[in-house]
């Protein structure tokens, strides 16, 4: 049983991303936000249901589709919106956007832009864990896009080979960009291709966060105890288009409206409320709240300055050398 | 002072940064129990053990993700590609991963990773497996680049790679492996960014990397029995470059000549022409000469190998166009 407390803030994260997200498309509307932007709005109690089961020092690394993550793992919702608006405040100093988000404080190791690209790197974060005999797991999220890409499998075929603690969660939400997942994958239930390393495979609802919760509490449980690691689907469903350009097409409306019925906000709620673990006030009540974080965030990204030109010879190395290029 | 050869060089290197530094460790294909592929990696599997000389699958991009990951978390991986041919599996973990994640994520972490291969044809391994290609990782920000051509030189420079908290690419030459030369016993670093003289001239300067310094020193043997005193000059490490050294030495000789095993075109040589005549325009008594590979897939018979590498006498031709 998932305590009170926990369910309340599986919500409270759940809606900060969902509002933050929807203020992040009236924003690229307003074209404060640019480049890609690819928005996590139907697939919330993944990242939020699969992260609240971890430690605070457990890593967490993920792919562009990444704000939610962020958000779930405790980054700043302003340092969130500062980063999208290329701001120097953002969590990268605005110089990684909406697909790099990363904050190495909350051990966020962030988004990478390339398919399948943080599945062998998610094995390093194991090794480091297993390497120096401590109990961190490492979660990493991917879409099911990425399990056809070579370094996914080799990613899983070290993880195996070396027994790294590492949880590997897919969002599968039945579309690589546009094309079904049925014309891309041979195998469409990605949780078999577990077996193909010896690992284990857990299927699990992705549009309901309490089960995702108490899958994941039982995974990481097991994976930190030194089983090995496993694989997660948790099949979703993202309301919007691949990215902010995706006017979504190649879905049909009825299948759209299918999964807006499965909405895991709503879902939450009324389960709170039956339960009587909370009320329908003080429901409203945090989402005055989030409102409220969400317009300060996007105040805070609005008010803050633009990097200066300097910053663009920063950052790129730890140790300069004269050669290094500079204002 | 005594000699080693250039593969005992790098393995007292690695031994003594893993003695040194409990978080240095080695993965790659071969390199624990068969010893390496070129003897690099020989007995250090029997001293620090399977948990820090890690044999792996054959899976390069696998490797180099890996080393990041361990990077992330604070150790100092020092992954080995087999041979620099294979960097090409594992193009997107190191170029488009490795050399930017410091960058884009606004300096929050640091990358320690030196990345080691064997480059270079010569010995006759046909197209795929003779690579030159460092200009290629010149040409992306975000990593160094390092590329030894004596025993000392590789070991003073690969202690320093390890040492240093950003990406390094560690390219070593299939051919200069058993070559010897003089190491000092005591220990000692060779700081990125400094060229070393390699031989003292008046007449030409002669810049040369990797195995194209011993090919150098050779043309400037027959060049003196000539009249012609070349100064040959190493960068060492191509990213971060010594462009000082190279201007002061071309300044004194106003005549320069670049010898890379790299293809010719926009390759490191061009750069560096191009960087010449943009400082020291009024100083050349020449144009800029570039020896360097031919532009084709290299190619298995051994006269044509020849024919596509550059050697010794295609320097001395070159430094000869320059200077009568």
């Amino acid at each position: 049983m998932i305590p009170a407390a926990d369910q309340i803030k599986l919500y409270r994260q759940m809606l900060l991303i969902r509002r933050m997200e929807e203020r992040v498309a009236e924003m690229y509307g307003e074209q404060k936000i640019g480049g890609f932007t690819h928005l996590y709005i139907g697939q919330e109690a993944v990242a939020v249901g699969g992260i609240s089961s971890l430690n605070h020092d457990d890593y967490v690394i993920d792919t562009y589709r990444d704000h939610g993550h962020f958000l779930a793992r405790g980054g700043d919702p302003k340092a969130f919106m500062a980063e999208l608006f290329g701001k120097a405040t953002g969590c990268c100093k605005g110089k990684g956007g909406s697909m790099h988000l990363a904050d190495v404080e909350h051990y966020f190791y962030g988004g990478t832009g390339i398919v399948g690209g943080s599945i062998p790197i998610a094995a390093g974060l194991g090794l480091a864990c297993h390497y120096r005999g401590d109990d961190r797991v490492v979660m990493a999220f991917f879409g099911d896009g990425a399990t056809n890409q070579g370094v996914w499998h080799e990613g899983l075929n070290f993880a195996k080979l070396w027994n790294l603690p590492v949880i590997f969660v897919c969002e599968n939400n039945f579309y690589g960009i546009g094309t079904d997942v049925r014309l891309s994958s041979a195998l469409t239930e990605v949780h078999k291709k577990a077996s193909g390393y010896g690992m284990p495979g857990y299927k699990v609802n992705g549009m309901d966060v309490l089960e995702v919760r108490k899958v994941c509490d039982e995974v990481v449980r097991l994976v930190r105890g030194g089983a090995g690691p496993a694989l997660i689907e948790a099949t979703c469903y993202r309301y919007q288009g691949h990215s902010m350009t995706d006017p979504g097409r190649y879905r049909a409306r009825a299948e759209e409206e299918l999964w807006r019925k499965r909405d895991p906000i709503p879902r939450l709620a009324k389960a709170l409320v039956a339960d009587g673990i909370t009320t329908d006030e003080r429901l409203r009540e945090i989402d005055r709240e989030i409102e409220r974080a969400v317009e300060e965030a996007v105040a805070f990204a609005d008010a803050s300055p633009a990097p200066a030109v300097s910053a663009l010879y920063e950052d790129v190395f730890a140790e300069r050398y004269p050669s290094d290029p500079h204002a | 002072m005594r000699e080693i050869r250039y593969y005992e060089a790098l393995n007292e290197a690695l031994a003594e940064e893993m003695r040194r530094d409990g978080d240095v460790f080695l993965m790659g294909e071969d390199i624990g129990l068969f010893g390496g592929t070129f003897r690099v990696t020989e007995g250090l599997m029997a001293e620090f053990g399977g948990r820090r000389v890690r044999d792996t699958p054959i899976a390069e991009a696998g490797i180099i993700g890996l080393a990041i990951g361990a990077a992330m978390a604070g150790l100092r991986p020092v992954p080995e590609l087999m041979t620099m041919n294979f960097a090409l599996v594992a193009m997107d973990q190191i170029v488009n991963h490795a050399a930017k994640m410091r960058s884009m994520f606004g300096g929050q972490l640091n990358l320690p990773i030196t990345i080691r291969a064997a480059g270079g044809g010569g010995t006759q391994k046909g197209a795929q497996h003779s690579h030159s290609i460092e200009s290629w990782f010149v040409n992306s920000p975000g990593i160094r680049v390092v590329i030894p051509g004596t025993p000392a030189d590789a070991k003073g420079l690969l202690k320093t790679a390890i040492r240093n908290d950003d990406v390094v690419l560690f390219i070593e030459h299939e051919m200069l492996y058993s070559a010897r030369g003089p190491v000092p016993e005591q220990e000692f670093l060779i700081p990125f960014g400094v060229a070393d003289l390699k031989r003292r001239g008046t007449d030409v300067t002669i810049i040369a990397w990797s195995r194209m310094v011993s090919e150098a020193l050779r043309a400037a043997e027959t060049l003196a029995e000539e009249g012609i005193e070349a100064e040959v000059l190493d960068p060492r490490t191509l990213d971060p470059f010594d462009w000082d050294a190279v201007y002061a030495s071309v300044a004194r000789t106003g005549r320069c000549v670049v010898a890379e095993e790299g293809w010719r075109t926009v390759g490191v040589g061009a750069e560096i022409a191009a960087r010449v005549q943009e400082n020291l325009f009024y100083e050349l008594q020449a144009p800029v000469q570039r020896v360097a590979a031919v532009d084709v897939p290299t190619p298995y018979a051994k006269g044509l190998e020849q024919a596509a590498l550059p050697s010794s006498l295609d320097i001395v031709r070159a430094a000869l166009k320059v200077t009568t």
